[in-house]
């Protein structure tokens, strides 16, 4: 036996007993926890629900200076016609001045890595607590920078959906999308 | 107070007898509600609790009721909660019970957890117990806000939305666990289903920790408006009769408001704008939460960042776990504490300030008001608790409840 020189009911040494008590209860733990896991993970999408890929959309009706909302997985998709003034004023910012600092080309740029000023396409969810920020429809509060404006908690997005002011941390998400020709493109 | 009064019961009724012999219910009820020694000095705020306990049994009762027609389903919610009201046989009572009683159960809380800081309740030995109390806010916080969602209104849905979201500014994992949440991509159906079958487990989950709660009262007893431990029989009442029917006539005054706004004013603690119904692409121009979240929603905002506001506004309740632990002075009730007493009326206003400032939206001089006031709000529990219960000097107590209660009556 190799330990023999524990003594009986001696302290300070762990024992066999101890060992078995520690290895047992570990086994326990880990069993637990691949018991729990299917639970956990119940709760996350389901196949179908995530089998809601993509969409195509038609971009050719929507005049210069005009915004539609596309619905994609059960979110608002703004796609707006910018103006050479939207450009320009995008462009021109300097970067020192974004909270979430990137360019108005890298925004603007297709999974093919094809660059279309004219074309903004944003997830329309405030990146603070998912509102839909105002200034994609005609009349509506475009907020201080031109762009978009979150009533919910004063949020304001500039003509590239950059975040300048407010409590959002991030600027208005990009999903990946490609042109599939100048006038249709795929979402997703 | 453990002790009982001398010996066990005796049941006349001979089934009674049988059953107490096997299982002694009746035994229990004697000892804990009916000669159970009480401090013979309570105010009305002690009515809160039971009527609290009231308000729980009545949310359950109507939910249970509702939960027959109603439809968990994003196409059909909106429109089975709109057949309750018009078409279900006194489904418009129903429903007006349950949504107003969500809030009358908020106001019976808000002020017995109001009546525990003021009376130093949670002071040793009862901070277990004070701890179990915050468990259930919590807890019914969580359940009053998935039920909220159920109408399936534009309230609902945004309101879900903003909440959910609260959870993305966890860095690294917040928007793993946002999805989680939803079971997709946004709030849709899946959410919808999680929150019904939640919403009703949860009510029950509070049963059993008001059960622990008052098995934790019970062991020490209540405290009183003395903050004076009862030192014998002189000091204390039975239960039964006399706090039995105090609790019964503080119900009756409670149910009396209750009813004037269930029949007369069902919708005056609602947002019109939940009789939309959920559009996922519009956002209301102004999200506001029921009343009783509105000075933690005000606490939200005020942080001008997401992960800090989400904090403070979480922290906001966290303090009061530790609370027993904030206070550091050895007199309970603030009727011999001069200054604290005014604090905890400024506290009051500060809380009423935060809700006005959640109510309206988040421009012009409500930032800076609510700045401040959530500043004010984290000042009384952090630093003015600690510090005020070294250096205020506590006025001279009565040696026991019985004095007290005498020589008011004397004078």
């Amino acid at each position: 036996m190799a330990t023999a020189s524990v003594p009986a009911g001696g302290h300070g040494d762990p024992t066999r007993r101890d060992f078995l008590m520690v290895a047992t209860g570990a086994l326990g733990a880990v069993g637990a926890a691949a018991v729990a896991w299917p639970f956990i993970n119940n709760l996350n999408p389901a196949a179908d629900t995530l089998a809601l890929a993509s969409i195509e959309v038609n971009v050719k009706p929507i005049e210069v200076g005009q915004a539609i909302t596309v619905s994609w997985r059960g979110k608002p998709v703004f796609i707006r016609h910018r103006t050479e003034k939207d450009i320009k004023e995008a462009v021109a910012v300097p970067m020192s001045e974004l909270p979430d600092p990137q360019t108005d080309d890298s925004r603007v740029t297709d999974t093919a890595k094809k660059v279309r000023p004219e074309w903004l396409i944003m997830i329309g969810v405030c990146t603070h607590l998912g509102c839909v920020p105002l200034g994609n429809k005609p009349g509506q509060d475009k907020g201080p920078y031109g762009g978009w404006y979150c009533p919910c908690h004063g949020s304001a997005y500039d003509t590239s959906g950059r975040i300048r002011k407010g409590p959002a941390p991030l600027n208005l998400v990009i999903p990946g999308y490609l042109f599939l020709s100048d006038s249709l493109v795929r979402i997703g | 107070m453990a002790s009982s009064h001398g010996t066990p019961p005796v049941f006349n009724n001979k089934v009674i007898a049988w059953i107490d012999h096997r299982l002694p219910i009746f035994s229990y009820i004697e000892k804990e509600y009916h000669t159970f020694p009480t401090p013979r000095n309570f105010n009305y705020f002690w009515n809160f609790g039971a009527i609290a306990t009231v308000m729980l049994v009545l949310m359950i009762a109507t939910g249970v009721v509702l939960a027959t027609n109603y439809t968990p389903h994003v196409l059909m919610a909106f429109d089975s909660v709109e057949r309750i009201d018009r078409d279900v046989p006194q489904g418009w009572l129903i429903r007006d019970m349950h949504m107003n009683g969500a809030s009358f159960f908020f106001i019976a809380v808000y002020v017995h957890i109001w009546r525990g800081m003021y009376y130093g309740s949670y002071k040793a030995p009862r901070e277990l117990l004070w701890i179990l109390g915050v468990v259930i806010f919590l807890l019914m916080m969580a359940t009053a806000f998935m039920g909220y969602v159920l109408p399936w209104g534009q309230m609902s849905f945004w309101g879900a939305t903003v909440i959910t979201s609260l959870f993305s500014a966890i860095p690294v994992v917040g928007d793993s666990i946002v999805t989680w949440l939803w079971g997709g991509f946004s709030i849709g159906n899946p959410t919808l289903n999680r929150f019904y079958a939640l919403h009703y487990l949860l009510p029950f989950v509070i049963v059993a920790v008001v059960a622990l709660h008052v098995v934790a009262l019970h062991v020490h007893g209540s405290n009183n408006p003395t903050g004076i431990d009862p030192k014998g029989p002189q000091d204390t009442v039975p239960f039964h009769p006399y706090y039995t029917m105090k609790d019964g006539f503080g119900v009756v005054i409670f149910l009396i408001f209750y009813s004037l706004v269930v029949f007369f004013a069902p919708d005056i603690l609602g947002d019109a704008a939940n009789y939309i119904p959920a559009d996922p692409l519009v956002t209301p121009t102004h999200i506001v939460p029921e009343w009783y979240f509105l000075p933690f929603y005000a606490i939200l905002r005020a942080v001008p960042d997401k992960l800090g506001g989400v904090i403070a506004m979480f922290g906001a309740i966290a303090v009061l776990f530790i609370l027993p632990w904030l206070d550091t002075s050895r007199v309970r009730s603030a009727r011999f504490r001069p200054i604290y007493k005014w604090f905890m009326l400024l506290l009051v206003v500060d809380v009423v300030v935060l809700g006005w400032c959640g109510y309206n939206p988040p421009a012009g001089f409500f930032i800076p008001l609510s700045q401040v006031a959530t500043l004010y709000y984290f000042f009384h529990f952090l630093i003015l608790l600690p510090i005020l219960g070294k250096i205020e000097r506590p006025l001279p107590m009565p040696p026991s409840i019985a004095d007290a209660v005498l020589k008011k009556k004397a004078g």
